[in-house]
């Protein structure tokens, strides 16, 4: 696994450091009028912009430089997180080919900054532990002479801190870097800034995820939503069910997720202070758990005879939840993350309506015809089964609506309606008590002409009417990435910058709302994500100084 | 006989795509094994052993009709035997070449005849999607009988290296990927507002001061001459464009007095318009440049823009309103720009090239030289169909390219709306119809560069391309089309081509880049 992992670096890190350009104001665009042209923000390339920031107009060069962990720091060199981290923004700093050979101590002038030194300063570092939604990701830079000192409680801190450090240094015309007298004080405005990916629409090869961590990590998001299986395939392999895979995946062999794969991308994202949360959707979207896993669906009816299709998962027998115990109690253990998220969106009622044995087992529930009471009943059992694992769970705003009762530490996600509507479902989640994370304007697979970035920026996870209690219960939000139109050959440019302007609202403080400013900044992010490998589009007409090198 | 139409086999034999003119094939199968596979040349070919473009396609060819070297089953020796009519292996491909072929393959061979190396070209393609391998990886082609040739004689892409700069690569590999679909002309929009990054030999001031950096974003000579190179390999025509007099902001950078100067009342303002039009150093200017560009490109097509001239800056010059009097054009500006049109026009006719301009030439300058094409690149489909009338009827050649303006993104499979255009359904006779020469595909640049050009490109401008070369009447389902268009994409992504999905699903080999 780690020569595995060694190598994902090396392709990422086609390692640039990103080229700052003070002089990147193209006058005659300005002129003509025709193009916005990138102006340098007082910012310079910050994304997601700082809690608190003081730059400046003092510069040291970086010639012979290197990240240490300070003497004091709780995590020493025995913390690997650290080590791999440092490794890897010196690489995005500096490239590759500075790092051949030993740094020999030589004389440095005045101007010279020589270390940055990395302290945690908290007893318990959690260098080996994994992030929570509670994590203290927060930090404080000061770039300054002799050294530079990054201070965070916790490792997730010094993480956000290092890529920080690295977007603060720029390079001239030949190449050569530096870096300006800088404080920052830093944490994030909401604790979940999540991505989801889905993985069943289409399959994605393990590199693109990786890569797409890599660079969550650029933007300071902090939570894969892993929307691993749904009606289309289902490629995760169960080491309970593995027949769930073998028949329900696009190919059983090409096109699933192993066990050391999925081990993979849960390190991967924790090295990056990432937190993996699983989707098991149910019970609607489970077509391609039918295919290996037989009576899990509902047989649906025409007439008086099974139609040889199948539904939603069927809540009336026990073998179902039976079944789910063990795929749960599998998936607790398989993920580390406290939370995982069990869908609940979407469920299509016709079948359920067409089967004879639903509808005797609805009279005697005493459901009569209100179908959503079946669903209440399924997801209450469900939500049993998931509790005796210890996990707490996240559930898509359905299952709220429809009046299912549920712990008081449920995750609500809501992901539907237009503003109005998303507003008030954030004001009724919020005034019952629950914990509520926002997706609905960021619906990222929904792409139209233009700058539609502005849109996804604007969007604040706190506008609604409620009370600052209410407001409190916001946890964060996440960008949606579906995936009927993506797969590896265009996920990347879909979704780089454009999740980034969520990563700004969700990070940055909430009047960090100038529109210009964020275009000027987020051009030069885009450049920098460009320069380290990644194939983030651009915003409009313009350039980088390193474009990109794929084809 | 044993053969039946092509389209109940699509799960054992995929489709072609475009689709040929006329195919038939059967189920019986032939293994291919690439250790006992040869291209040949037939005895009566006129093209032999060294034919560049012909050698050059075998070498390619072999690649792509076996990704994976397995070895194959049985060591039956399969031939495909070429024949070409015409030796015009170290041409151009131009407006006139012929790109039809036809190809039969039968029991260890296939023969594969066409008037020109350029036909073979499109056999060649042909014929490697008709390969296929089973679950074992075992390679098969199927009995097929194929006659083809294309609808139209002009099937374009448009990319624009002004708004961002395309490294070369890029454009290479898009190159590649025309092939796939049999495109053949690729329309270099080179220059523009943004930036000038073409190199030029006589004043490369334009590219030092008007390229976003004059060492990383420039093309040089030598970058011009392998992409056209490159193309003519693929049967690629390299249209080029220097959109003048508006869409000129970067030329100004290098070539001071070319731009007219804006005033605000009486003195200028700083800024800059479209080509200054009435200096005569601004023709010598473009007759310079212009004998270099046709110089540098062999093709006899030189796409001179002429779109979108914004008046306002013209309106402002005292100098520009002292020369409009002399004229006589009162206030009307677009006889200015008529008359700065006719004398680029001119400039492109002394150097024995055909001009294309944008509509917008015709549309306020109704006597332009004959043998101009017609580039229709706005309105609805009401409107661009009533400007196909009145320039056929006026008796001009025509390219249509406002129903595939392909930057334009929309959530959805918006392929199909590329492939129901029906680019002949306007008002006019049987000559107008035929002075439609074809269709082009354009990929603006404001939201496109290296990173999202390839998945935005394909498989969308396929759908064009099947429109644009195959049979209509046997096209016009789209969902017909929605499988053969999926393998299809398939086959782009094997090979290498980051081709975006149209909807759920899988391929066989998915991408493995990120």
């Amino acid at each position: 696994m780690i020569t595995a992992l060694k190598f994902t670096l090396l392709l990422l890190a086609l390692a640039f450091a990103q080229g700052l350009h003070y002089n990147y104001i193209d006058e005659l665009d300005k002129e003509a009028g025709t193009v916005r042209a990138v102006q340098a923000s007082q910012y310079v390339s910050l994304w997601p912009l700082p809690q608190k920031v003081k730059i400046l107009d003092l510069s040291f060069k970086l010639t012979s430089f290197n990240i240490v962990d300070a003497k004091e720091s709780s995590a020493g060199s025995s913390c690997s997180l650290l080590q791999d981290a440092y490794r890897r923004y010196y690489e995005y700093m500096f490239g590759i080919a500075k790092r051949q050979g030993p740094r020999k101590s030589r004389l440095t002038g005045p101007s010279e900054l020589t270390e940055l030194q990395v302290w945690i300063t908290s007893p318990d570092s959690e260098c080996d532990g994994y992030p929570s939604v509670t994590s203290d990701e927060s930090y404080e830079l000061s770039v300054d002479l002799p050294y530079a000192v990054l201070k965070a409680p916790k490792v997730w801190g010094a993480l956000h801190g290092l890529e920080t450090f690295s977007q603060l240094v720029y390079e001239d015309q030949y190449g050569a870097k530096s870096i300006n007298s800088t404080a920052i004080s830093d944490f994030p405005r909401f604790a979940h800034r999540g991505i989801l990916l889905d993985s069943s629409r289409h399959f994605l090869p393990l590199k693109v995820i990786l890569a797409n961590l890599e660079t969550m990590a650029m933007n300071k998001f902090n939570v894969f939503h892993w929307h691993i299986v749904d009606d289309q395939s289902f490629p995760y392999l169960s080491r309970t069910f593995p027949q769930l895979s073998q028949q329900g995946a696009y190919h059983p062999y090409t096109h699933v997720y192993t066990p050391a794969d999925v081990k993979m991308v849960i390190e991967f994202g924790r090295l990056r202070g990432i937190r993996v949360v699983p989707e098991f959707d149910t019970p609607g979207h489970t077509q391609s758990w039918g295919k290996g896993q037989k009576d899990l669906l509902t047989p649906c009816y025409s007439g008086s005879k099974p139609s040889g299709s199948f539904g939603p998962v069927n809540p009336i027998l026990n073998t179902t939840y039976d079944f789910m115990s063990q795929f749960f109690k599998e998936i607790s253990t398989v993920f580390p993350d406290a939370y995982v998220h069990l869908g609940g969106d979407e469920v299509d009622f016709t079948c359920w309506k067409s089967n004879p044995d639903i509808q005797k087992f609805m009279d005697q529930q005493g459901y009569g015809q209100d179908y959503k009471k079946l669903e209440s009943f399924y997801i209450q059992k469900l939500l049993d089964i998931v509790t005796t694992t210890h996990k707490g769970y996240m559930i898509w705003q359905e299952v709220f609506d429809n009046g299912v009762k549920l712990k008081p530490d449920t995750l609500i996600h809501v992901w539907k309606g237009n503003q109005e509507q998303y507003q008030s479902e954030m004001a009724n989640v919020t005034s019952a008590g629950y914990k509520t994370l926002l997706s609905t304007p960021w619906y990222l697979n929904r792409i139209s002409y233009g700058q539609d970035w502005h849109g996804h920026y604007k969007a604040d996870p706190q506008d609604f009417n409620g009370t600052e209690e209410q407001k409190k219960l916001v946890i964060g939000g996440e960008a949606c990435l579906w995936g009927e139109y993506v797969d590896a050959t265009n996920l990347t440019p879909r979704l780089w910058p454009r999740a980034s302007a969520v990563a700004e609202r969700l990070w940055s403080a909430k009047d960090v709302t100038d529109i210009n400013d964020a275009f000027n900044r987020l051009s030069v992010h885009r450049c920098r994500m460009v320069a380290r490998g990644i194939p983030a589009e651009p915003l409009f007409s313009s350039y980088c100084p390193r474009e990109y090198k794929g084809i | 006989g044993n053969f039946v139409s092509h389209s109940l086999y699509l799960h054992t034999v995929e489709g072609v795509w475009p689709l040929p003119q006329s195919f038939t094939s059967s189920t019986e199968r032939y293994p291919l094994n690439p250790k006992a596979f040869y291209f040949g040349y037939g005895r009566q070919s006129a093209a032999q052993q060294d034919c560049s473009v012909l050698d050059a396609a075998f070498k390619r060819y072999f690649s792509l009709i076996f990704p994976d070297y397995t070895s194959g089953s049985g060591d039956k020796p399969f031939t495909v035997e070429i024949r070409v009519d015409h030796a015009d292996c170290d041409s151009y491909p131009n407006e006139n070449s012929s790109e039809r072929y036809n190809l039969s393959v039968s029991a260890g061979q296939a023969s594969l005849n066409a008037e020109t190396v350029w036909g073979a070209l499109r056999g060649l393609e042909t014929f490697s999607q008709l390969v296929y391998q089973d679950d074992f990886g075992t390679y098969f082609v199927n009995k097929t009988e194929i006659d083809d040739f294309p609808r139209f004689q002009f099937r374009g892409i448009l990319l624009d290296t002004s708004r961002h700069y395309l490294p070369v690569q890029a454009i290479l590999k898009t190159l590649d990927a025309m092939a796939y679909s049999k495109f053949n002309v690729f329309h270099w929009h080179i220059v523009d507002d943004p930036s000038f990054p073409y190199q030029s030999r006589t004043f490369p001031d334009l590219s030092s001061t008007g390229a976003f950096h004059p060492m990383t974003h420039i093309y040089t000579q030598s970058d011009v001459r392998r992409v056209i190179s490159h193309a003519r390999l693929w049967g690629i025509r390299v249209l080029p464009e220097f959109d003048s007099p508006g869409h000129t902001q970067s030329w100004g950078k290098g070539q001071s007095d070319l731009l007219t100067p804006c005033y605000r009342g009486s003195t200028p303002s700083g800024t800059f318009g479209p080509v200054n039009p009435v200096l005569p150093s601004t023709y010598q200017f473009m007759a310079r440049l212009f004998k270099e560009v046709s110089s540098v490109f062999p093709d006899s097509y030189i796409h001179l823009g002429g779109d979108e001239v914004d008046f306002s800056c013209w309106k402002s010059n005292p100098d520009v309103r002292a020369f409009m009097q002399k004229m006589g054009f009162g206030g009307d500006f677009t006889k200015l720009e008529a008359f700065y049109m006719e004398k680029i026009v001119n400039i492109t006719s002394a150097l024995k090239k055909t001009s294309i301009v944008w509509q917008d030439v015709f549309d306020y300058h109704e006597r332009i030289p004959k043998d101009t094409v017609l580039h229709i690149w706005k309105g609805t489909p009401a409107s661009y169909k009533e400007e196909l009338s009145r320039m056929t009827k006026a008796g001009m050649r025509v390219l249509l390219a406002a129903p595939w303006y392909i930057n334009h993104i929309a959530y959805g499979q918006d392929w199909r709306n590329y492939y129901t255009v029906q680019p002949l359904n306007f008002s006019g006779t049987e000559e107008q119809k035929k002075l439609v020469i074809g269709g082009e595909v354009c990929m603006w640049g404001e939201y496109v560069d290296a990173t999202n050009l390839t998945p935005r490109l394909w498989p969308r401008a396929s759908a064009a391309a099947e429109r644009l070369w195959s049979d209509e009447k046997q096209t016009s389902s789209v969902d017909e089309a929605f499988p053969r268009l999926q393998d299809f994409r398939c086959k782009l992504v094997r090979r290498g081509i980051r081709a975006e999905p149209l909807h759920v699903g899988h391929c066989k080999h998915e991408y493995q880049g990120v």
